[in-house]
């Protein structure tokens, strides 16, 4: 079965970053600006944390937006994959993703979209997040 | 954007005065001396004349982190240093929050900031932008307040700090400190009093960067990372540091009669006191969230919520405040709290204004206790009658340290050092150095290493940990001055690196070598590691003996001596000669 990343419980968030760490580290980066995850306070950090990660919709909005069709849906499971040798680097599909999921990374000047490969989720440990069945 | 690990030896230089920045590869100084600590004392002897006034426009303040800062989980944390305004010494001051994370990713060794401000400003440095920008408005504003404006006025993409004063800062209370993240403090010595003289209200420091590892290093980076990562989460200091956090030793210190209690009438609070105070009792009732530091898995920080009535009618409010071991013992055993939520909204009190706690807390215990002798009445106090427990007063007094009506509260805002030698009670002003004592009374290695530290502070060689293995052995002085000499030359390497003091048994001299090597840093051996250790803090204490430090004509309070610790009766002549050894040891 395909998986997901969810946030499974935002409360046992504190805030550490390390999935965001372990996701910019896939594309052999330290350090957070390719990081397809993104924890920020709720407006003060004694609120606690908002978590983002892309929901892996069914229809996903950033598809539809997708004038290249560079972003395509996933075979199973909702959510996207990209095909950066079709991305223009328009960036509609950050605009289309109401939750903020969808990153961008400048340096490249495509989006940055989650591969539901729960890296981040193995450095989580106070199980704030995790891969569920899609 | 794309930099490496070399990237990070780049030292930004602000100017207020001129308004003006440049920056400069300092290779020289990181190679040689890691980061943080190491690189942060060289900067301090280039950029700092001898002899100034810790209050002028002459005394520059760093900021520095280091080569594992943001590779490694728990190299978390920044080192500030200046001269400190309450000592007119060394000030060195860490913090984590997102400060180190945010400094090392916005592409940077160190900070340096010299000169002052003719308006209030605040910086936003983000990345290789610095931008001077107007804070009169900003100026007279409370910590948390500043963030909240800050938060919304500058752009933030990426991961930031903001580094920001009180309203103590401004008003050059010596012992102000410098708020990051709401709930982190660059706490003791003043450095919000130097950002204040400065008239620099904040920084906003924003990360654009990510470092490069090249392509052979990255499989040997990821498995040291994860071995660190392994030791730290299956570690015991986890489960300590995240459960009740550092409040979990609060019981058991009193327990063992080490704690100072009512400034120092004795080392033990009354069982009630103790329990009510203790971690697990404050976690219980008011424990309300556990954040962490960037890149730190651990979570140690503590938050209380505190929910009151606050008007007839039902109006509540709810107020959140960090709670920890030094501020239990300053502001709730030093100042005779009987119950936990008072101690809640003094720590609350202190927060808002931006004060260091262990500091505000000893100076006014100081200030009860001669009250009650006598030698200051309420004409000083400007109408307060300083009572032990009593909230309301010493709320009332903190606010007034900060706005200082009197010639009195002038005094107080200079430290206990100071205000004992204008109204006397020298012999139970409970200071070092200069420094306000950290909570512990266990026994010869704590006051020494309060003497003989570079900062004065516990954190400097341990002693409080010393004594406590010592109970009931037989040592010499000897012993005790090498043992503390070795563990203060070590502890410049963490603070080099930069990590986390709660991380220094993780961080041992062979995983720092396999750190270092995995992220190419190579040719160090535990040996080099050594040698700078001691080499920095030897450039340390070069620096305080420059300016004035003297071995010999260190204040003890007598108070130390009439009070037993959990090693007996410590001797002042035991403690003079302990001092004359280690001056020896580092040829002083």
């Amino acid at each position: 079965m395909a998986k997901k990343l969810a946030a499974l419980d935002v409360n046992n968030c504190i805030g550490c970053m390390e999935c965001m760490f372990a996701c910019s580290r896939r594309v052999g980066r330290i350090g957070l600006d390719k990081s397809a995850i993104r924890v920020r306070s709720a407006g003060g950090i004694e609120r606690g944390f908002v978590i983002v990660v892309c929901r892996a919709c069914e229809n996903p909005p950033c598809a539809k937006v997708c004038p290249t069709e560079a972003l395509k849906e996933r075979k199973e499971g909702g959510g996207v994959v990209l095909d950066e040798t079709k991305c223009i680097g328009c960036g509609f599909c950050v605009q289309s993703c109401i939750v903020g999921a969808m990153f961008w990374d400048d340096e490249r000047d495509k989006p940055i979209v989650c591969k539901y490969c729960g890296e981040c989720a193995k450095y989580c440990v106070h199980g704030a997040i995790g891969l569920v069945e899609a | 954007m794309l930099m490496k690990v070399e990237d990070m030896n780049k030292v930004l230089y602000i100017d207020l005065t001129k308004k003006d920045i440049r920056t400069e590869e300092r290779a020289d100084l990181f190679d040689a001396y890691l980061g943080g600590t190491g690189v942060a004392i060289k900067l301090l002897v280039e950029e700092c004349p001898q002899g100034i006034d810790p209050l002028s426009a002459s005394n520059p303040i760093i900021f520095a982190v280091g080569p594992l800062t943001g590779l490694y989980p728990l190299a978390s944390k920044t080192v500030a240093m200046f001269k400190s305004p309450l000592t007119g010494n060394l000030g060195e001051s860490h913090c984590g929050g997102r400060s180190a994370i945010a400094i090392k990713f916005a592409g940077y060794g160190a900070i340096v900031i010299k000169g002052a401000s003719d308006i209030p400003l605040y910086l936003a440095i983000a990345g290789d932008e610095v931008k001077f920008r107007d804070a009169s408005s900003i100026w007279s504003m409370e910590a948390v307040t500043v963030g909240r404006v800050l938060r919304e006025v500058e752009p933030g993409a990426g991961v930031r700090t903001i580094i920001r004063t009180g309203t103590a800062g401004g008003k050059m209370v010596r012992y102000a400190c410098a708020v990051t993240e709401t709930y982190r403090h660059f706490g003791r010595l003043g450095l919000g009093a130097v950002m204040g003289s400065k008239k620099l209200k904040a920084l906003v420091i924003s990360a654009d960067k990510s470092v490069e590892l090249p392509k052979q290093k990255r499989k040997e980076y990821k498995r040291v990372y994860d071995e660190i990562q392994d030791v730290v989460v299956k570690s015991d200091a986890m489960a300590k540091y995240h459960d009740l956090g550092t409040p979990g030793k609060i019981y058991s210190m009193n327990k063992l009669g080490g704690m100072a209690y009512k400034n120092l009438e004795s080392a033990r609070a009354p069982e009630k006191v103790a329990r009510e105070l203790s971690g697990e009792n404050i976690a219980e009732k008011y424990l309300s969230r556990r954040i962490s530091c960037a890149h730190c898995p651990v979570g140690c920080v503590h938050l209380a919520s505190l929910r009151e009535l606050y008007a007839p009618g039902y109006y509540f409010k709810t107020s959140t405040m960090p709670y920890d071991n030094e501020t239990i013992y300053s502001l709730g055993f030093m100042l005779g709290m009987e119950r936990a939520d008072d101690y809640l909204r003094l720590n609350d009190t202190v927060d808002t204004v931006g004060m260091d706690a262990i500091s505000t807390g000893v100076t006014l215990a100081w200030a009860t206790e001669a009250y009650a002798k006598g030698l200051i009445t309420k004409e000083h106090t400007d109408g307060l009658e300083l009572k032990w427990g009593d909230v309301k007063v010493y709320s009332a007094a903190i606010k007034k340290i900060v706005e200082m009506p009197n010639e009195f509260y002038q005094s107080l805002a200079k430290g206990v050092e100071y205000a004992s030698s204008v109204y006397g009670g020298q012999d139970y002003a409970l200071a070092f150095g200069g420094n306000e004592m950290p909570e512990y009374h266990t026994g010869l290695a704590c006051y020494l290493n309060n003497l003989t530290g570079a900062r004065h502070s516990h954190l400097d060689s341990a002693g409080y940990d010393l004594d406590q293995k010592l109970i009931g052995t037989d040592f010499s002085i000897e012993e005790v001055a090498s043992a503390l000499l070795k563990e203060e030359e070590w502890r410049q390497i963490p603070s080099s690196l930069v990590v986390c003091f709660f991380a220094r048994k993780v961080f041992t001299p062979e995983t720092v070598l396999k750190a270092l090597g995995a992220i190419g840093l190579e040719g160090w051996t535990e040996e080099k590691l050594n040698d700078i250790g001691r080499d920095i803090h030897r450039a340390k204490m070069d620096f305080k003996f420059r300016e004035g430090y003297d071995l010999t004509k260190l204040r003890i309070p007598k108070r130390i001596f009439e009070v037993p610790t959990p090693n007996g009766l410590l001797k002042e002549e035991d403690l003079r000669r302990a001092i004359e050894v280690y001056g020896k040891m580092i040829g002083r």
